[in-house]
């Protein structure tokens, strides 16, 4: 035995209370999500039926589990509305995704060729936007992109326009703002693997008579792929179930599934369905959840 | 000069999955000596370390310290303390605090602290560095901040993991003899490991070499060097020329040993049996003779001495003594060492130039091969 | 300045650094400047002036979701950070464990789950078990969620400290656990800072899973505005979101002060 493993018991012990926390509040809320889910919609309070009274007795719980049904995913299914919910939330986060990787690769490339000590630096003015609200930072785009707001008032000045564009309530708008909040998500893992990067690398690779664009693409992109993929990631998977910017920015046509599942729950009070929506959602972002958690734990094994 | 024993290690093991990092191993260190752990990085030697200082229990044998068995007990609860190859000096302590830390867990008077942390501050020479943070002072200043926070409760024995390792070779050096000096004064047994010969040498009474979690040989430092007690500590401890051969005839006190490529070498019998007749020959190269015409006629006759004839092939001056590298008429390459004892008008050699190698069979070591 | 050779900037490089940082801060820098105009329409410069200050100061339901917002952030930062640097340590120093797997797991999702599955499964759950939603449903919410990235937090500085200095300590005289809060604990504190200010500021920024899980009357500051810019922009609103940078910027710059000591000390730690 080492005394490196003295320090494992009382630190499993200090799992417990988190272990607790996550499994009451994180994991046991999914299975309301799933009973849910099979439930009707109901007028009552809460608005589903069945609801379990546990001191009803045996009978009346089973007779109340035979109420449960897949009819709201059959509904999900049939109803053309949802399937175009879930396919435009894919290809926004696809399409936004691309976008943030291809903006966001030159920014935290330039910030791992600064000086090492401007790097920190740059690095707390990328995320100090990100720490300030999500909301904000939306609702800064409302007041630049409304009719007589600043965009079309530059571009009127210098003649690009004529008369005012329409921006706001656009998939334009929409785009503009995902990039605008989820750029730090990108740029923060695409820095961690570039500057990680030793600059001897690319000398060496210029030494053996490769050109500054072809060490590039032969030596840096391949070595920066752990944060390429982190940033994809990170980005993808909130992007497709994100509320708040198609709901201030987009137009009121096509909805994201986070919108649908929004309007379900809150305006048409279809707690079951809302429940069904998300079920299904998690379902298709656990793929990639799966793969980031695999990442990460390589990750984690690779450093010890 | 040590007297009785105070640590006692008896068949000690340890295993790190399917590697034996200790396999076996027994020793024994007398109290008030210095002695170094030397061999190859994985040998195993830091593993034993970790093990006196509680860190790793050993999965057999026995720790005897004053003849009580440490081997399971805590290292908060043994009488020997460490100096870690990092230092481990906690960076949010002053010096005074780093110093007086293991000192306020043994629950020593306030007063006290203060007393012995002075005195500390003195032993280790860092008067007016109190108040500095590790991040505020030299590595030298750090590596005594170390030896004196270790020190500070007295151990019966303290333990040094590479305590020069960080240092640059001039520090390393004077530390070195700073380091002998303040262990005679305290009479606090040292063990020190290191991977640097030199160092052990310099410092240690007794050097234990360690080889696959092994020790190979427990010598003084002159024992280790002259008579090594394996071809693999010959070669590992200072540089050897090593001929191959087999005994041909044994004359009293003498062997006569057929080498393969240097022709017949005439060596002192060694002390220990040999396995078998195939044998190696060791010689060190400062050990060897060179000139243009060999040793005088008189001096062959009156002892067996071993002549070589051969060409300078490389050299090497080292300012205090230079190396060359001659290659025999009969085929072996070897390592001849020459102190440069003169400044000027030196009769030095060319490479291509026809020289004479000789040694006496007393400064050959014959062993297993 | 450095003994290595510097890659050095392209003209592309600076290209793409100003842009994007331009493109970062460009409409929270016309946020705050128009927070000081003095015209009801907010695209007409009417002059500097500190009237939409005013007006959030006297506005009751804005001042009294401003202060449910602070209370529900510090409670929820509070635990989170007992909870996340908990969780840290099992993972940083509990070696492999049953449930590791699942504890880890659980950790790392709620940081990529969009927030209307969480908000949505936390409501479900208060519903069922038929709590009263308000103060301490969204606090409960918010700390489920902030733990999490209090946990990646503390975990990565716990995982860059010498191990040797734990030994010193208990070389030293120190049981495990105190080896544990007198030589890496120190270490670790302007992490669990950091930790604290970033669960902090991300409760404060929550809209979603609030409005999930907060009950009728106690509004956060977040739904507020989110209800008022719904129907266009105020000026008020750009005063409050001033005001919110403002608090945020400061809460940065005294956590990157944290984090720097820290690093120093690190430097130091790993370099001794």
């Amino acid at each position: 035995m080492s005394t490196r493993q003295l320090f494992t018991r009382p630190a499993r012990r200090a799992a417990i209370a988190p272990y607790l926390w996550m499994v009451l509040f994180f994991l046991l809320p999914f299975a309301f999500v799933a009973k849910i889910a099979l439930s009707q919609s109901a007028l009552a309070q809460p608005p589903y039926l069945p609801t379990f009274d546990l001191t009803a007795g045996w009978e009346a719980l089973k007779a109340a589990a035979a109420t449960l049904s897949l009819d709201n995913f059959r509904l999900i299914f049939s109803d053309e509305l949802y399937a175009n919910s879930y396919l435009r939330s894919l290809l926004v986060a696809a399409t936004s995704t691309t976008l943030l990787l291809l903006l966001g690769y030159p920014v935290a490339y330039a910030i791992a060729r600064l000086p090492e000590r401007w790097q920190p630096i740059a690095m707390v003015l990328v995320i100090i936007p990100f720490w300030t609200s999500f909301l904000i930072r939306v609702y800064a785009w409302i007041n630049i992109l409304q009719h007589d707001g600043l965009l079309n008032q530059v571009l009127m000045a210098l003649h690009v326009i004529s008369a005012p564009l329409v921006w706001l309530s656009t998939d334009s708008a929409m785009y503009i703002g995902i990039i605008y909040s989820y750029l730090p998500f990108m740029i923060l893992p695409l820095y961690a693997s570039l500057a990680k990067l030793q600059p001897s690398l690319l000398e060496a690779a210029q030494d053996l008579g490769a050109s500054p664009a072809k060490s590039f693409w032969l030596v840096t992109f391949p070595l920066s792929l752990p944060g390429v993929g982190a940033g994809v990631l990170l980005c993808f998977i909130p992007i497709v179930g994100e509320f708040v910017i198609p709901d201030l920015l987009a137009g009121s046509g096509d909805m994201m599934i986070g919108q649908t599942l929004w309007l379900e729950f809150f305006a048409n009070k279809d707690w079951p369905l809302a429940a069904a929506i998300a079920v299904m959602l998690l379902g298709i972002l656990l793929v990639p959840l799966l793969v980031y958690e695999h990442i990460q734990r390589r990750q984690l094994e690779g450093k010890q | 000069m040590p007297g009785s024993t105070l640590l006692h290690i008896d068949g000690v093991e340890k295993r790190f999955g399917g590697f034996v990092a200790v396999d076996g191993l027994s020793l024994e260190v007398k109290a008030g000596e210095f002695f170094a752990l030397l061999g190859p990085s994985g040998c195993g030697k830091t593993t034993l370390l970790r093990m006196l200082a509680g860190f790793e229990t050993p999965d057999c044998g026995r720790i005897l310290l004053d003849g009580t068995d440490i081997a399971g007990v805590l290292p908060h609860r043994r009488p020997v303390n460490m100096m870690f190859q990092s230092y481990a000096l906690f960076p949010h302590l002053n010096v005074s605090d780093n110093i007086a830390f293991g000192l306020k867990r043994a629950g020593m008077a306030r007063d006290e602290i203060a007393t012995r942390v002075a005195e500390m501050i003195a032993l280790g020479r860092l008067e007016g560095l109190e108040r500095r943070k590790p991040n505020q002072l030299s590595g030298g200043q750090q590596q005594r901040v170390a030896l004196a926070r270790a020190l500070a409760l007295r151990p019966r024995l303290l333990l040094l993991d590479e305590p020069l390792g960080a240092l640059d070779k001039k520090l390393r050096d004077s530390t070195q003899r700073e380091l002998m000096d303040l262990q005679r004064r305290l009479g606090t047994s040292f063990i020190i490991v290191t991977h640097d010969q030199d160092e052990a040498m310099t410092m240690a009474d007794r050097i234990g070499v360690m080889n696959h979690g092994r020790l190979v040989q427990v010598a003084t430092p002159r024992q280790l060097y002259e008579q090594p007690a394996s071809r693999w500590v010959a070669e590992f401890v200072g540089d050897v020329n090593i001929f191959e051969g087999r005994i041909e005839r044994r004359e009293d006190q003498r062997l006569v040993i057929a080498c393969h490529n240097t022709g017949a070498i005439v060596a002192a019998a060694p002390r220990q049996s040999l396995a078998g007749e195939a044998v190696c020959v060791a010689i060190r190269p400062e050990k060897m003779k060179l000139s243009r015409q060999g040793p005088a006629e008189a001096a062959i006759q009156a002892g067996a001495i071993n002549r070589l004839e051969g060409t300078v092939s490389n050299l090497g001056y080292l300012g205090d003594i230079s190396s060359y590298g001659i290659a025999l008429d009969a085929g072996a390459t070897l390592r001849v060492s020459v102190t440069n004892t003169a400044r000027v008008d030196v009769d030095d050699f060319r490479p291509g130039e026809r020289v004479v190698v000789w040694f006496e069979p007393d400064d050959c070591v014959v062993l297993d091969p | 300045m450095a003994g290595r050779a510097q890659p050095g900037l392209s003209r592309f490089n600076v290209t793409a650094l100003a842009l994007g940082l331009g493109f970062l801060y460009l409409p929270i820098v016309i946020l705050v400047i128009y927070s000081f105009n003095a015209s009801r329409l907010v695209t007409v410069w009417g002059g500097w002036s500190l009237r939409w200050y005013v007006e959030f100061f006297n506005d009751q339901a804005m001042l009294a979701a401003s202060w449910m917002s602070l209370r529900v952030a510090a409670a929820s930062a509070t635990a989170a950070t007992v909870l996340g640097t908990l969780a840290a340590i099992a993972l940083s120093r509990g070696a492999r464990f049953k449930g590791r797997t699942l504890f880890s797991g659980m950790l790392y999702a709620p940081l990529v789950m969009p927030e209307v599955i969480t908000g949505l499964s936390l409501l479900l759950l208060f519903v069922a078990i038929n709590v009263e939603r308000g103060f301490w449903t969204v606090t409960v919410a918010h700390t489920t969620l902030t733990m999490c990235f209090v946990t990646v937090v503390v975990q990565s500085r716990l995982n860059s400290l010498d191990r040797s200095l734990e030994e010193a300590a208990m070389d030293l005289g120190c049981s495990p656990v105190r080896a544990f809060l007198s030589a890496s604990l120190p270490l670790i504190a302007p992490s669990i800072a950091a930790g604290w200010m970033l669960a902090f500021t991300l409760s404060l920024d929550d809209l979603v899973i609030a409005s999930f899980t907060t009950g009728p009357g106690s509004a956060t500051l977040p739904i507020r505005i989110y209800s008022e810019i719904r129907l266009g922009v105020k000026p008020e609103v750009n005063a409050i979101c001033t005001l919110f940078i403002g608090l945020i910027t400061l809460l940065i710059v005294s956590a990157s002060l944290a984090s720097k000591i820290s690093s120093a000390r690190g430097d130091n730690a790993a370099r001794a």
